[in-house]
C-alpha cells in the first residue's frame, strides 16, 4: 500500500482509509477489521486521522443523545390513526410461516434441544401408531405376485422385497451441537437422507440413512462426512 | 431457561395480522432513534413528531409487505428518510439549510465563539449540525444508528462505493468547517 504520508489530498483515498468509520462502529466484518487493524499498526498517519474519526464517532453519539425524545403526543396521535384504519380480515393460513419460522428463532439453544427431543418422540410414537395399523390391516389390502386372494395357500403368503432389507440400511448414533437450528438439522437430514428413528436421551439422536444397500465401507465414508458437520458435534456408526 | 426477547421480525408478521399490542412494542423499540434520525435531517420538533407518526403509520399498513432482506430498523430508517426529505422538499428550505450550512463557514463570528470557548467537543457538535442534509445522514446513519456500508446503500440507494466516499467527503467537509471555526485536528 502506498504509503499514507505521501498521499496528497487530492488523491483519492484508499479503501482502508475510507472503512475506518466503520471500523470505529464496529460494523466492519471480522476480516475487514483484522486488515485495517494491521494497517494501523503500520500506518501512523492513518492511526492519527482513526483518532480524529474515534472523536467525530463520540461526538455524533452525544449530539444525538441530546436530542431527546418525542412526546407522547406522538404515540396518541399514531394510535388514534390506527384505531381508524379500517379493521383488516384475519390471514391467518398466509401468515403463518413467519409465525413458525419466528417461534424457532425466538428458543434459547437449551430450548431447541428440548424441542428436538420431544419432535423426535412424537415421530417414534407416530411410527408405532401408523406400523401398527399397517400390520393390522395387512391381510387383506395386497396381493403377492404368485397367490390370488382366493387360493388356499393364502395363510402363507409368498412376498417380495420392494427394497433392500431394513437392516441394511445404516444406521448412526448423533449429537447435535446445542446451538444447531431446527432449520440447520432439517437441512442435514434431508441432505443425507436420513431420518431420526430414535433417542432424545442425552441429546443423542438414533439416525437411519434410507439409500439402503451400501458396503460397509461407504457406510464408514457416510458417517466420516457426518462427523464434519458443523451442527453436529459428535457422530458413530450404530447397529 | 431465560426468556428471549421477540425479534422485530415476529412483531412485524403479528402487526400484519393487526396486532396492536405487537406495534406498541415495536414503537416503544424504535421510535426514539427514528425521531433523532428525522429531527437531524427536517430540523423542526413538530415536523420530526409528525415525521414518526407518518412512519409508524406506514409500518401498520405495510406491515405485510416487509421483505426479509434487510433488518427492521434498516426499513424504517428507509422510510423515515423518505418522508423526511419529502417534508424538506415540501418546505422548500433545503436552499435555507445550505445556506446555513456555510454561513457558519464564511462569518467570522461563529469561529471567533468556538476558538474563544476552546471547546473542540461543542465546536465539532456546531459544525456536525452545519453539514448537508446528504452529509447529515450518512455521518449519522453510520456513527449513531451503525449501519454498515450495505445497510446504508441500502437506506439512502446508492452504490455501496458512494457510500464509502460520500462519508469520506463528508467527513473532509467537517474538518473544513472546523478549520474554519479554528479548531486543528491534525487531519486533514
Amino acid at each position: 500500500m502506498m504509503a499514507l504520508s505521501k498521499k496528497k489530498l487530492e488523491q483519492e483515498p484508499s479503501d482502508l482509509e475510507m472503512v475506518l468509520p466503520w471500523h470505529a462502529a464496529g460494523t466492519l466484518s471480522a476480516r475487514d477489521a483484522r486488515r485495517v487493524e494491521e494497517a494501523l499498526a503500520r500506518e501512523p498517519e492513518l492511526a492519527r486521522q482513526y483518532a480524529v474519526i474515534r472523536e467525530e464517532y463520540a461526538e455524533t453519539i452525544a449530539l444525538n443523545e441530546s436530542l431527546g425524545a418525542p412526546s407522547a403526543r406522538a404515540m396518541q396521535t399514531l394510535f388514534a390513526a390506527i384505531d381508524a384504519e379500517p379493521a383488516r380480515e384475519a390471514k391467518a393460513s398466509l401468515n403463518r410461516v413467519p409465525h413458525v419460522s419466528g417461534f424457532f428463532a425466538s428458543l434459547s439453544p437449551r430450548a431447541l434441544v428440548w424441542s428436538a427431543s420431544l419432535a423426535a418422540v412424537v415421530l417414534m410414537l407416530q411410527a408405532g401408531v401408523i406400523g401398527a395399523f399397517l400390520i393390522k390391516n395387512q391381510s387383506p389390502t395386497y396381493q403377492t405376485a404368485s397367490l390370488g386372494m382366493n387360493e388356499s395357500s393364502v395363510n402363507a403368503p409368498v412376498t417380495r422385497a420392494l427394497g433392500p432389507p431394513h437392516d441394511a440400511m445404516p444406521r448412526a448414533l448423533v449429537r447435535f451441537k446445542p446451538d444447531a437450528r431446527m432449520s440447520e438439522i432439517t437441512s442435514l437430514l434431508d441432505a443425507y437422507q436420513a431420518s431420526i428413528i430414535g433417542g432424545g436421551q442425552s441429546g443423542m439422536f438414533r439416525l437411519q440413512f434410507n439409500g439402503g444397500g451400501i458396503t460397509k465401507d461407504e457406510a464408514a465414508s457416510l458417517i466420516g462426512r457426518l462427523q464434519q458437520e458443523k451442527v453436529v458435534s459428535f457422530a458413530a456408526a450404530s447397529p | 431457561m431465560s426468556a428471549t426477547a421477540v425479534t422485530d421480525e415476529v412483531l412485524l408478521s403479528r402487526i400484519a395480522q393487526g396486532d396492536r399490542l405487537a406495534m406498541q412494542v415495536l414503537y416503544g423499540r424504535h421510535h426514539v432513534r427514528v425521531f433523532r434520525f428525522g429531527l437531524r435531517l427536517v430540523r423542526d420538533e413538530q415536523i420530526a413528531e409528525d415525521l414518526i407518526g407518518e412512519v409508524f403509520l406506514d409500518v401498520w399498513r405495510q406491515a405485510g409487505k416487509f421483505e426479509r432482506r434487510s433488518a427492521v430498523s434498516t426499513w424504517l430508517l428507509a422510510i423515515t428518510r423518505f418522508k423526511a426529505l419529502t417534508a424538506l422538499r415540501r418546505r422548500k428550505d433545503v436552499e435555507l439549510e445550505d445556506e446555513a450550512a456555510n454561513a457558519i463557514e464564511d462569518t467570522s463570528d461563529d469561529p471567533e465563539v468556538m476558538v474563544q470557548k476552546k471547546d473542540t467537543s461543542e465546536s465539532l457538535r456546531r459544525c456536525l449540525t452545519a453539514l448537508s442534509v446528504e452529509h447529515r445522514e450518512i455521518v449519522d446513519l453510520v456513527y449513531y444508528h451503525e449501519k454498515s456500508v450495505e445497510e446504508v446503500a441500502e437506506i439512502i440507494g446508492i452504490p455501496e462505493n458512494t457510500v464509502k466516499t460520500r462519508l469520506f467527503y463528508a467527513r473532509k467537509k467537517l474538518a473544513d468547517l472546523l478549520k474554519a471555526a479554528g479548531v486543528e485536528r491534525g487531519w486533514p
